[in-house]
């Protein structure tokens, strides 16, 4: 049955085939037509995930893992690469929700793009063409294959971003993320090949998942940490972290739902699965586990940082994201993969929501983005604030709500675990204290208080229609229960999450990949883990709800009662205002140190080295024999005075010449 | 004589040029006889096509031999011969060959208006010299054939190019007669050199290759064989007469200059400056493979600042071909099928970029960048289609060009890893210019009015782009149908390459590597410098 892998993804590059190819005499024939393929293959694709995770689930742990391989990909000498998909319990996982929340956003764009001036099946040929990466980036057996998978969802961000072409800023918006993506890609397949090659030398000529992790201890632990941090500098690409999640806020320019696919629930944790799935490698190197905690702990705190002043509604999602993602690594750097993966489902769940919510109060609006002039909404969306609030509440981790269990399991492990460190957690709670805030800030400023839009606009507002509101329920329905599934030990709960992925994970992997050498290695970090008691975790837990639940707190005083105080703070502050509300000037270090001196120097090489020099010497030897040539013509003019002359003067000078030598 | 017992080889050869021929009796200076013509052009090169398609179907992947062989006398004393021949490596280019002319024929049935007999025949002209180089495998007539090909090349650019078509014209021809010249000096040499020591006189390459030749004279040799190459590749810092030439050549010029003409260097350097001289081959390796690296990353930077499309492209193929000498010269089986394999992605891809240039130019005539904007509102096919060729060009796997460039990358790092990260960058590089050169035209609002009415392709257009599109997708997830077929050769390649060293190198069993020493008693080397391989 695992055999039938394949359908998973093949189904929707049927949508795309089907939508891309005759779309347009589709949409003119039957419009619906176009999202019953768009939806209804992406729908089947998740059925079949269902029916290979519930049969997956009736195998015993260890024996959870199952390679399909179809086809052979490229082949050359002893090296060969297939289309091969690897079922176990770490893509089933993922392709769960993937596959789960993508079919719901694919229902809501019904709704959100219908009316839509865009052309309708070039949506959802994109959309479905991304679904198709996606799967193969989490259910490839090998580094090639996911690679594909990997740069295909960053074309399709690129492609999607872009929608709305005609609008400059959208283009570039686009190619930024493109090319971001691509310096990280440079990265990754240095680190791929780097691997590939030195694995090589010990005669295993193979990417594939199971053969790299069972002879990873062949490698000295210095290329390891190598091609790890080569691996993470893709990743900080990917799932936008320092120094390359830049072009994440930018991406918001793409149509929501498409914020809300891509760049909150899947693609952006693309990152975060692979460092999971190459966690045997990145288990035997602890410097770049460190970095790994580092930069998602940073991340965590400076994208909370920028999220605290923007008004667009949907840069301060995007900023959270970046921010949750910080959040994430955050726990794989500190060897809790589990967790880190559990806040990858429950994140996938209200950020999702959180940004068709966000979509909703966009449209309603008639497209306006700025807090500023929304208001109020609360009485005439009430589907949408409901969902809206839960989502929120799921996100800054209020007790009982999925976010809170995954980002305390989180925050824990940061705190406990022998890599990690209290230094660490402050930062983790620090966020999670300006999460609650800036939350609640967006939820005052749209839901609540009086309707700041123009006449024109109020006129419009409107609850959004079915398809809209349905994956919304839907999903604040998860977002609610979601964490259920990992409540840890010390509130009474099995962690079903972490137990589920074990076989894969740390020491389970090592059995399940038959490595002697590595599994060694593995033991030794299991073994130091140690077991704090509960009662730590409980202070610290109620720690981390009081700072949460302050910051609400916070929000509720200067958004709701007192309202002056964000201006007056603005007017005290205006040099601290102005960094976070430009993002720290990121951007324009960027620009100013990279781009712009490599364009100019570009322009050198062309007009100077290319132009100049290189074409100058070929045009000066021509001109040089032109010369010659020109000078030798002066003895053929035709002129027979000329001649005369010329042969007078030779005759001289010959005579002249014998008279000096014989007579001198 | 062959697997077939028909000249085959020749008839492909041939057959463009006896359709030449037959195209004189056709009367051109009517117009309607102009379709006539283009009919007729067309229907001769779809039918190479066909007929080349019988090299697929009869060709043994299992052995690395020469196949579909004839040789025959041509001027007995002087050991001139007839020998043509197909392996692994030369199949799939000769296939690329007849594959393109017609879609050049059909890309300028309306671009090119006058002198329009004159302008298919050259085409045609330039098809039979193609194949010929390709096939070719006695020194002289590779050589006749490698000469024939700038005659029509020379015609395309100088009567339907653009404004500047004689310097450009004149630029390309002496370019690359310079190169010819040294190599034909280099041919007469070597002919006179194995004459003395074998008594033998023959131009047959296959002879020539188990000449041992004294390391002095190879180094000379074999320099001016990689100059003749290089300038054709072109390898930096010999490019300067591409962008020119292919800016102001017509399309259908553009097309074969990028997809096939430039491969002839790169061929010529496996079929005949590596297997000739290996040991002078193995000492310029590290020198050529860094100025490969440099083209990748110099031609892409360039091709950044083009306000030019044509040009933007020229300089992309630059870096493309530096990819494939870099595959080429990782003398691996990667690194080498990868360079082939990456040739032919190249002769597609850019191919198709020049086409799409060219029906762009057709209806604004501006190559200019900033002139467009907001392209893909109005032409939403040449979109698509524009996309899917970008896409292959930065190597997005899932296409072609991803395939060809992970096996060149792959072979790098085996050989050179520092190289190999080099030249990763190009990934990065290529998606800068491409993509900015997509949105500028493409994207955006449409702010100049001439845009705004432009029609989008018809079906011709469309016929052109389709089987290109499928060979992008294809050639990305089937790459074995086509890299089986050269594996023998490859590796035949590879072998025969090693063991030839070996011989100069002598009875070290490669553990020392020789010092080249070009002085009066340097006809050996010496066997110094013990070098770990």
């Amino acid at each position: 049955m695992f055999d039938y892998v394949w359908l998973i993804p093949i189904l929707p590059l049927v949508g795309v085939m089907t939508n891309g190819f005759f779309g347009r005499r589709i949409e003119r024939s039957n419009k619906k037509l176009v999202h019953w393929i768009g939806c209804g293959t992406v729908g089947l694709a998740f059925l079949v995930t269902c029916l290979l995770f519930l049969k997956m689930l009736g195998l015993e742990p260890d024996k959870r893992l199952y390679d399909f391989t179809w086809f052979t990909w490229m082949a050359s000498g002893d090296f060969s690469v297939a289309i091969g998909y690897q079922i176990d319990p770490l893509s089933m996982f993922m392709c769960m929700f993937v596959t789960g929340v993508g079919f719901l956003i694919h229902i809501y764009s019904i709704g959100y793009m219908w009316t839509d001036e865009g052309s309708y099946f070039r949506f959802f040929t994109y959309l479905n063409l991304f679904m198709f990466s996606m799967i193969n980036l989490i259910l490839a057996d090998n580094f090639v294959l996911m690679f594909l998978g990997w740069e295909g969802v960053g074309l399709c961000s690129y492609l999607l971003i872009a929608f709305w072409f005609s609008d400059k800023a959208n283009a570039v918006a686009g190619k930024k993320a493109f090319i971001t993506n691509r310096v990280g890609d440079f990265f990754f397949a240095i680190g791929m090949l780097l691997l590939l090659v030195n694995l090589g030398k010990h005669g295993v000529w193979s990417l594939n998942f199971s053969d790299v992790f069972s002879h990873a201890s062949l490698l000295s632990p210095g290329l390891i940490t190598a091609i790890c941090l080569l691996f993470f500098l893709g990743c900080t690409a990917k799932s936008a972290q320092i120094p390359l999640y830049i072009w994440l806020p930018d991406a918001m320019a793409g149509p929501t739902p498409v914020s809300a696919l891509i760049h909150a629930a899947t693609m952006v944790t693309a990152g975060v699965y692979f460092v999971a799935r190459c966690n045997i490698l990145f288990t035997m190197s602890p410097l770049a586990m460190q970095v790994v905690a580092v930069v998602g702990a940073l991340t965590a705190f400076f994208a909370a940082t920028m999220a605290l002043t923007h008004n667009d509604i949907k840069k301060v999602l995007a900023y959270s994201t970046i921010s949750q993602l910080g959040y994430m690594f955050l726990g794989l750097g500190v060897g809790a993969y589990a967790a880190g993966l559990f806040h990858v489902l429950t994140h996938s769940f209200f950020k999702a929501l959180l940004f068709m919510c966000s979509g909703c109060v966009i449209h309603a609006m008639s497209g306006e983005q700025d807090m500023r002039y929304m208001g109020g909404l609360r009485k005439k969306m009430p589907i949408t604030f409901y969902t809206m609030v839960i989502a929120t509440l799921a996100i800054i981790g209020f007790p009982g709500f999925s976010g809170f269990f995954s980002k305390d399991e989180i925050l824990w492990k940061a705190f406990s675990s022998p890599s990690g460190n209290s230094m660490l957690w402050l930062i983790g709670v620090l966020a999670a204290a300006m999460t609650a805030f800036y939350m609640f800030r967006l939820i005052f400023m749209t839901f609540f208080n009086e309707c700041r839009a123009s006449e024109e606009v109020k006129k419009h507002i409107h609850e959004a229609p079915k398809s809209m509101t349905f994956p919304l329920i839907v999903l604040a329905f998860l977002s609610i229960v979601g964490g259920l599934i990992g409540i840890p030990a010390a509130l009474g709960g099995s962690n079903l999450v972490e137990h589920f992925l074990e076989p894969i994970m740390g020491l389970g992997a090592g059995k399940i990949f038959q490595d002697a050498a590595g599994t060694a290695v593995l033991h030794e970090a299991h073994a130091a883990a140690a077991h704090a008691s509960y009662m730590t975790e409980y202070i610290l837990m109620a720690i981390t709800s009081t700072i949460v639940l302050a910051g609400v707190g916070l929000a509720y005083m200067m958004y709701m009662q007192k309202r002056t105080i964000p201006e007056t703070l603005a007017q005290k502050f205006p040099v601290l205002y102005k960094l976070l509300l430009n993002k720290w000037y990121i951007d324009e270090l960027y620009e100013w140190n990279v781009i712009k001196p490599l364009h100019s120097f570009s322009r050198f090489l062309w007009q100077v080295a290319d132009v100049k020099i290189i074409d100058g010497f070929v045009n000066g030897t021509a001109r040089f024999f032109m010369r010659c040539g020109g000078m030798l013509r002066n003895i053929q003019t035709g002129y027979v005075q000329r001649y005369a002359v010329t042969f007078v003067a030779g005759t001289v000078a010959v005579i002249v010449y014998y008279i000096f030598v014989l007579y001198i | 004589m062959n697997q077939l017992n028909i000249p085959i080889i020749s008839f492909i050869v041939f057959f463009p040029l006896a359709g030449a021929f037959l195209l004189l009796f056709i009367r051109g200076n009517k117009d309607n006889n102009y379709a006539l013509l283009r009919k007729a052009a067309f229907m001769i090169s779809i039918f190479e096509f066909c007929a080349s398609l019988a090299f697929l179907f009869y060709f043994d992947s299992e052995t690395a031999a020469m196949q579909f062989v004839e040789q025959v006398t041509w001027v007995k004393s002087m050991g001139l011969s007839y020998f043509v021949g197909i392996d692994g490596i030369s199949l799939w280019l000769v296939i690329l060959t007849t594959f393109f002319v017609p879609l050049c024929m059909l890309c300028s049935w309306t671009y090119i208006q006058k002198n329009v007999k004159a302008f298919l025949i050259s085409l045609l002209f330039l098809e039979t010299a193609m194949i010929g180089a390709f096939v070719a495998l006695d020194l002289i007539l590779f050589f006749v054939f490698w000469e024939f090909m700038l005659l029509p090349m020379f015609m395309l650019i100088g009567v339907w190019g653009g404004d500047r078509r004689i310097y450009s014209a004149i630029k390309f021809f002496l370019y690359t007669a310079a190169g010819s010249l040294l190599m034909f000096v280099a041919i007469i040499y070597l002919y006179y050199y194995n004459h003395k020591i074998t008594g033998v006189a023959t131009f047959n390459l296959l002879e020539l290759y188990t000449l041992q030749i004294p390391v002095a004279i190879q180094f000379w040799l074999c320099l001016a064989f990689c100059f003749a190459f290089a300038i054709k590749v072109p390898l930096f810092p010999l490019h300067t007469w591409l962008p020119d030439a292919h800016v102001e050549a017509p399309a259908a010029g553009s097309v074969l200059l990028a997809a096939i003409l430039l491969k002839m260097g790169i061929y010529g350097f496996m079929r005949f400056a590596m297997l000739l001289f290996p040991y002078a081959a193995q000492q310029f390796l590290p020198y050529i493979a860094a100025l490969a690296i440099i083209g990748i990353i110099y031609a892409a930077l360039v091709a950044w600042v083009q306000p030019d499309m044509k040009k933007l492209v020229a300089y992309s193929s630059v870096s493309h071909l530096g990819y494939v000498m870099l595959g080429l010269f990782a003398l691996n089986i990667q690194g080498i099928e990868g360079g082939i394999y990456q040739m032919m992605n190249h002769g597609v891809n850019t191919g198709a970029l020049f086409i799409l240039v060219g029906m762009i130019y057709e209806r604004r005539h501006s190559r200019m960048m900033a002139d467009y904007g907001g392209i893909a509102k109005v032409m939403p096919v040449f979109a698509v289609f524009l996309m899917i060729v970008t896409l292959a060009s930065v190597a997005v796997p899932g296409t072609n060009g991803f395939v060809g460039e992970f096996m060149i990358l792959v072979g790098a790092f085996k050989t050179y890893p520092i190289y190999g990260v080099f030249a990763v960058s190009g990934m990065v590089l290529g998606a800068t210019y491409m993509l900015w050169m997509y949105q500028q035209v493409m994207f955006g609002p449409v702010t100049n009015v001439k845009n705004e009415n432009i029609p989008d392709l018809n079906r011709r257009e469309i016929a052109i782009l389709v089987p290109i599109a499928v060979l992008v997708f294809v050639m990305g997830i089937f790459p074995g149908f086509f890299m089986r077929k050269m594996d023998a050769s490859v590796n035949k390649f590879i072998s025969q390459y090693n063991t030839q060293y070996e011989l100069y190198v002598g009875d070290t069993g490669g553990k020392s590597k020789n010092v080249l020493v070009v002085s009066d008693a340097g006809l050996t080397a010496s066997q110094e410098q013990p070098v770990n391989h």
